[in-house]
């Protein structure tokens, strides 16, 4: 690191490094692409840029492990760069995009593609997970050696969920010679049918087609089983059901190699927000029912549920402004995470290192990748959240490309005022 | 007379008085359809739309004749003849439409919904012809309305509902409709076709065909679609005749002067006995009757609104 090195000194933040156990009011210095020095700061060049971060938290960069960018092949709906730009205004550092795009990344050449586009996009670290099977047909293994070797951290078919068992036990075996995290999409694709929504007395009264909370159940238990039969490092996307979680937390206590996630719908809003069919409220898994939420809350304070993910699917007025049963699945979520996070906060689920546990320092252990800690010497990849501050988003106040989401125009609290990916600030509220 | 509906999208958002309104008002209809001259000028230059994208001949029929005795203008678009075919999207026909500036859209869609979905994008009023498995409003109004001409009230009445519950927009629309009047609403379907937490919309829930029907006032059977035996849901026709279906052994069980009713169009020796079909019991012919008598008492509702505002 040459003296010249850019520097950025953030002053008076409430520091919160849980791999660290520190969460104090300190000084962090940032010289070049790493953290220089944590605490007291008594070296600070006298180039550095000073920032005083006073009533801020300041953190690990935010890893949000469940992302679709839709690059390539879709990028009216998303492409690498809005999607980058959005996670950075979320105050994400770290995304990994998930492989449903067109082509899907079955392929090295397609992760290759991924990764050359966020260089040159040059925002927040992209992470490509590939796809379980060629295709995501459910039938072959992708060439897990290969897409490692190009950069892939996991493999996924999500969306799709494996439904040959035979298929998933080899995926995780071969997964696990290339020390590859295998993310399952668990929902049993029969008995979730033709469904919308969650099943039950709402679906009935708004006579849609639903998805019981056991097509997510019986795969978990599968996939568990298949887990546990293997040794293969498998992680449950988007656990939506109180069932879900009570298998994983059984698990876990047997000591399954097995880790989960949730998003932020799942613990802010219950199939209820359906109302007069709003699309926006269409997603898979679907929003479930008030048990749920408070059992995906106690998952996240217990440690069963280990990140929170935004599962950030973009979507265009095409797909969303249509009849609810031709409605395309999910919402975008890396510019709402942060508040709705914090609301589990402020309502005393969990404390602010929890918080950052889940948002950060977790995804990036279970997806092996750097970020999660403030120690000197880390990668400078370091978020500055204000947890008071009061606003609304409308639609054209999202750099995300898709507008598909409920939290729009209605009150958020807590946002990043700024991003900083290894040393280099990309989404500043600060100035 | 107070009504505040500008759309019917389901019975649902109707309270027990807007449905006595409708009542009242198709019994004083009535009369005009037994004229020789079967016209009121009520609804002179008024523009009403069907926009059916499900097969429909009674519910379209029953609509356009409604709305032509009170002499509005009518116009039918099928699915057929439509822009859905050519790729246009369901809010781009329905906005293009609305440019002619039409008082009302009747809708019928297979996608529960999209009676709602219009609504929100079209400056026309809306009724709900139908709506995938959600709800048949004025179905269900012209059941209430023939249950009391027969019984002349509807409180206190227990009405038996059987067959595919799960599927049937039209159960769902009289399990609101009968519920909110007073009466009591036995179900009673194989396991498979009942829809989860049916209980909770207010119906009772029946462990047998003979619990559903004894006593009931009436007895209301709903068709069963042939798709049922792929899903699967049930092993065979056959079978579902034997076990759910109405014929006279399950009407004796019900007081003697019950009254049969279906929705129609009925498969003969499936869910009903042919017998029973044309047995004295039946009113299915009366349902008929009293359906352009309940839109056309919705249509002059919903547009005599307008005009006060």
């Amino acid at each position: 690191m040459s003296g010249e090195a850019p520097a950025i000194l953030l002053r008076n933040g409430r520091i919160i490094d849980p791999v660290a156990g520190r969460d104090q009011r300190g000084d962090l210095l940032v010289v070049g692409s790493t953290i220089a020095a944590v605490g007291a700061v008594d070296n600070t060049p006298a180039t550095a840029r000073v920032l005083d971060v006073d009533g801020c938290w300041v953190v690990p960069g935010l890893v949000d492990m469940h992302v679709h960018l839709r690059e390539p092949g879709e990028e009216y709906k998303e492409d690498i760069e809005s999607g980058c730009r959005a996670a950075a205004a979320g105050g994400f550092t770290a995304v990994a995009c998930m492989p449903n795009t067109k082509p899907v990344n079955d392929c090295k050449a397609v992760t290759t593609y991924i990764l050359e586009r966020a260089r040159a996009v040059g925002c927040v670290r992209v992470y490509p997970v590939a796809a379980i099977s060629k295709g995501a047909k459910g039938q072959e293994l992708a060439e897990y050696g290969e897409l490692r070797h190009a950069g892939a951290v996991a493999v996924s078919d999500d969306g799709l969920p494996v439904m040959n068992s035979q298929l998933m036990r080899r995926a995780l075996e071969y997964a696990a010679t290339f020390d590859l995290l295998v993310i399952s999409h668990a929902e049993d694709a029969a008995l979730a049918a033709a469904g919308v929504m969650n099943e039950g007395v709402t679906s009935t009264r708004l006579g849609l087609h639903g998805i019981p909370s056991a097509a997510e159940t019986v795969m978990v238990y599968r996939d568990l089983a298949l887990a546990e039969l293997t040794g293969g490092r498998l992680h449950i996307a988007h656990v939506s059901t109180a069932e879900a979680v009570a298998c994983i937390r059984r698990a876990k206590e047997r000591g399954a190699p097995v880790t989960a996630e949730t998003a932020p719908h799942y613990f802010t809003l219950t199939e209820e927000a359906v109302g007069a069919y709003d699309t926006n409220a269409k997603m898979n898994p679907p929003l479930r029912t008030p048990a749920d939420v408070a059992a995906i809350r106690q998952g996240l304070a217990d440690g069963t549920l280990d990140a929170i993910a935004t599962d950030h699917a973009p979507h265009s007025v095409l797909e969303k402004e249509v009849e609810f049963d031709r409605a395309a699945n999910g919402i975008v979520g890396l510019e709402t995470a942060l508040p709705l996070s914090l609301e589990l906060v402020r309502q005393g689920v969990l404390d602010p290192s929890g918080l950052v546990r889940l948002l950060s320092c977790n995804p990036a252990r279970i997806l092996g990748v750097a970020g999660g800690s403030l120690a000197a010497g880390a990668p400078a990849d370091i978020t500055v959240i204000d947890p008071e501050a009061s606003y609304t988003l409308g639609p054209a106040d999202l750099f995300s490309k898709g507008k598909n989401s409920p939290f729009l125009n209605r009150p958020l609290q807590g946002r990043a005022v700024l991003t900083v990916v290894n040393g280099a600030i990309r989404h500043d509220l600060l100035c | 007379m107070q009504f505040p509906h500008r759309h019917v999208l389901g019975l649902a958002d109707f309270s027990r008085d807007d449905i006595l309104t409708v009542l009242d008002v198709a019994d004083s209809f009535k009369e005009v359809s037994k004229r020789d001259i079967k016209k009121v000028p009520t609804l002179r230059g008024r523009t009403v739309i069907n926009l059916f994208y499900e097969p429909s001949t009674r519910t379209r029929l029953s609509f356009e004749v409604a709305a032509k005795r009170m002499s509005a203008d009518t116009f039918n678009i099928s699915v057929a003849t439509s822009s859905a075919k050519k790729g246009e999207t369901l809010v781009d026909t329905a906005r293009n439409l609305a440019a002619m500036n039409p008082d009302v859209l009747i809708v019928r869609h297979s996608a529960s919904g999209t009676p709602h979905l219009l609504a929100r994008h079209v400056a026309a009023s809306v009724i709900n012809a139908g709506d995938g498995t959600h709800e048949h409003p004025s179905q269900a109004l012209l059941d209430l309305l023939t249950v009391r001409e027969h019984k002349g009230r509807i409180e206190g009445l227990k009405v038996a509902i059987v067959g595919d519950i799960a599927h049937s927009r039209v159960a769902h629309s009289n399990i609101i409709g009968f519920t909110r009047m007073g009466a009591e609403v036995a179900l009673f379907a194989p396991r498979t076709l009942l829809p989860m937490g049916v209980e909770q919309l207010g119906a009772r829930v029946c462990s047998s065909l003979a619990d559903a029907v004894r006593d009931a006032d009436v007895v209301m059977t709903l068709r069963i679609q042939r798709e049922r035996l792929k899903d699967p849901l049930l092993p065979s026709w056959r079978e579902y005749a034997e076990f759910f279906g109405i014929n006279h052994k399950v009407m004796a069980l019900a007081k003697p002067d019950a009254i049969l009713m279906h929705p129609g169009p009925v498969n003969r020796g499936v869910e009903l006995d042919p017998l029973v079909a044309d047995s004295g019991q039946s009113v299915i012919l009366d349902q008929v009757t009293n359906g352009v008598a309940v839109r056309m008492a919705l249509l002059y509702l919903i547009m005599a609104r307008e005009d006060e505002a």
